[in-house]
């Protein structure tokens, strides 16, 4: 799908609900091609919320606000028809498929892509060693994209297979949730080193994560903090080097318990936290554990 | 349900006919079942009216190919029964022997299930009017498989067919045996008996397509001796109602099964499955997997029994029952039972019901499949262990097609 032309993913006033929670309360950003934006937050604060809301996960309730992509309202299609507009979500836990082979599936979206109703055998073996390249470059065995998709994979081979699958559908704005857990840092370097050549190529990339760390690999243009639902700042790479540095504290409500995202995400939970936490000791010790994920 | 004086035109050895009286006899004192009784739970048994069948033996012609296409060109050996009578016996390997009423199949009947293990068991042993027993030489490997099929096409037509597989001591084989029928009601109650000899290796396949009007009530009663190997494939596809009743009693030390089954309803077929994997042996192991879907208005029973008796210590047995419902108005029971007399042994069960995965389809949606496509390509990888499981390659690859056409023609959505 990789063309010459600027795409931009536009979100304004973004409000969802996972059940009776309200999860984002007006979101606003905007994505577009080539460029690189990283979406911080603690736990429970909605990033994977965001993904998903924008992917059309079932299980969560727009209740305001619009989702467009180049103009098209993102929000009124099937996920697989924005998939098909050249969206993609690299999911933080990516789902197990048994008897379903990544060849299979990205064949399918591509000869749909293609105009087809179902891949031809060549389609069928075209994607397969599109896949089996990727997942060299990404350092991925080969058997391992040839098997059911993300059945009996490690949780950062499941990552690395996440991103070949991206490069392989090549769409125009990537949505990449915590790309980064569970990937050690060769991994995490291949992946980044990947995603970006196709950032060069025109791939604009909506970085959601919870370390700074993964910045480093994927230099963004631009940091957006999310906390309660709503992006209260945004700036240059700066922005994540202060956050390295004084964590998401500056963001939060003072009372440790005063909020639902400090109460869910254990930040803070404890009395002494404020005074005796760095950014040495990184209060986001387990990126699997944001609760708001299991809503859905 | 049947008159037992029947028995008297159906030639055979006299001791034959002897065990048939006794049979008729105890059918007829046990009367017809009933939904209420444990083992006819949840099916439509009570709707079964005998008087709408006739008890004949008309014989007549091959039936169609179906899944077993090509299967036939290399078997061992090929045998036809159609309609109550057997038609056709071609053997064509060495190490594999076929007999009939009449001539040495008489003594092998009931060498597993002397009587039972129910009551259409009884009727079957009474009224088996073409029973085909097939032998396996000691020691014989046979490397393609021997293919019984049998056919019913005649209207209103009650018949047994009955199927005893005597696998001889350390030998290897594969029985397929395959249900075809016409679009017309008829009843069918097959039996098959497999005595697995101590060290053999036998894979039997049941292949079922009948129309959607017959009834079939079916029992398959296994015994494995020492060390042997029983692999178990069950097929499923047509029938109004269609009954398997598949009982391994594990009584040689050692021994090992395993049951997988595929099946699919549509329509308004009920299909129904009771599984017994009794461990009467020690160091005996046993699998069990069942996967099937329900569309349409379909319904799907399973019930299954792991017991372990008292004297059968290290054991393993294993029981796994899933069902997808791709229809809200399709439904399916499942119902697994641990009876354990001995606690020296692992045991697990587990069993499931549901639509198609919300999260796989979404998960492929994301790459950009659309919803029906990546709910038919969920049915399909859900059947993939399955089919990969049956003891026949051939038969795998046959149902895996067919299932791709009925999935790719179905219309999941809304299935709640």
């Amino acid at each position: 799908m990789s063309d010459n032309s600027a795409h931009t993913l536009r979100i304004e006033g973004l409000h969802a609900s996972a059940g009776d929670t309200e999860i984002l309360q007006g979101v606003d950003l905007e994505v577009s091609s080539g460029r690189v934006h990283a979406v911080m937050g603690p736990n429970g604060s909605g990033k994977s919320t965001l993904a998903h809301v924008v992917m059309g996960r079932p299980g969560y309730e727009v209740t305001a606000g619009s989702v467009t992509l180049d103009g098209v309202d993102v929000l009124s299609l099937a996920p697989w028809e924005r998939a098909q507009a050249g969206l993609f979500l690299a999911m933080q836990h990516p789902t197990e498929v048994p008897g379903v082979s990544a060849a299979q599936a990205l064949a399918e979206a591509l000869a749909l892509r293609a105009g087809n109703d179902s891949p031809s055998a060549e389609q069928l073996e075209r994607t397969r060693s599109l896949l089996e390249a990727e997942a060299a470059a990404v350092g991925l065995k080969a058997e391992l994209v040839a098997r059911p998709l993300n059945v009996d994979m490690s949780g950062g081979e499941k990552k690395r297979n996440e991103t070949v699958q991206l490069a392989v559908l090549q769409p125009r704005i990537a949505i990449l949730d915590e790309i980064d857990s569970g990937l050690d840092i060769d991994a995490l370097r291949a992946c980044a080193n990947r995603i970006e050549a196709l950032t060069e190529a025109g791939l604009g990339v909506l970085a959601i994560t919870h370390f700074t760390r993964v910045l480093e690999y994927l230099r963004p243009d631009e940091v957006h903090v999310i906390v309660d639902g709503r992006i209260v700042d945004s700036g240059g790479p700066e922005l994540a080097e202060a956050l390295e540095a004084d964590g998401y504290t500056p963001y939060l409500p003072e009372e440790p318990d005063a909020g639902v995202a400090v109460s869910i995400g254990g930040l803070g939970s404890t009395p002494a936290a404020g005074t005796g936490a760095s950014a040495a000791q990184d209060p986001f010790a387990d990126p699997w554990a944001d609760p708001l994920d299991e809503l859905g | 349900m049947f008159s037992p004086d029947l028995v008297d035109a159906l030639g055979g050895s006299d001791a034959l006919a002897k065990r048939r009286r006794v049979a008729a006899e105890r059918a007829v004192a046990a009367g017809q079942p009933s939904f209420t009784e444990e083992v006819w739970r949840y099916t439509p048994i009570d709707d079964l009216d005998p008087a709408q069948y006739a008890f004949a033996a008309p014989g007549g012609t091959a039936g169609p190919v179906g899944l077993m296409s090509g299967v036939d060109d290399s078997a061992a050996a090929v045998v036809h029964i159609a309609n109550g009578a057997v038609v056709d016996v071609s053997v064509r390997a060495d190490g594999v022997r076929v007999d009939v009423l009449g001539s040495g199949a008489d003594d092998l009947i009931g060498t597993v299930a002397p009587e039972g293990p129910d009551v259409f068991g009884d009727w079957n042993l009474a009224l088996a009017s073409a029973p085909v027993a097939v032998s396996i030489d000691p020691k014989a490997v046979l490397t393609a498989p021997v293919v019984v099929h049998v056919h019913t096409d005649v209207e209103g037509l009650a018949w047994f067919p009955r199927l005893v597989v005597m696998a001889g001591r350390t030998s290897q084989a594969t029985v397929i045996e395959h249900h075809t029928g016409g679009n017309t009601p008829a009843l069918i109650c097959p039996l098959t008996e497999l005595s697995v000899g101590d060290g053999a290796h036998l894979g039997h396949v049941t292949v079922q397509e009948l129309g959607d009007t017959a009834w079939q009530i079916a029992n398959l009663c296994a015994d494995t001796g020492r060390d042997a190997n029983l692999r178990i494939g069950h097929v499923a596809m047509g029938g109004d109602y269609a009954r398997a009743r598949i009982g391994i009693d594990m009584t040689g030390r050692g021994g090992h099964s395993e049951i997988d089954a595929v099946y699919f309803g549509r329509g308004t077929s009920t299909l129904d499955f009771r599984t017994f994997q009794t461990h009467v042996a020690p160091h005996t192991t046993s699998d069990l997997l069942f996967k099937g879907a329900v569309d349409d208005y379909a319904r799907a029973v399973y019930t299954g029994l792991i017991r372990i008796e008292a004297d059968a210590s290290n054991v393993v047995a294993d029981q796994t029952n899933r069902n997808l419902k791709l229809s809200p108005n399709a439904w399916a029971e499942s119902v697994p039972n641990l009876e354990i007399e001995n606690s020296d042994v692992q045991c697990s069960h587990a069993s499931s019901i549901g639509p198609v995965d919300a999260d796989q389809r979404f998960y492929l949606e994301s790459r950009g499949v659309p919803t029906d496509v990546a709910e038919a390509l969920v049915v399909r990888g859900f059947f993939d262990e399955v089919l990969d499981a049956l003891p026949s390659e051939q038969i795998s690859a046959s149902v895996r097609q067919r299932i791709d056409e009925l999935v790719s023609d179905a219309d999941f959505t809304a299935a709640l």
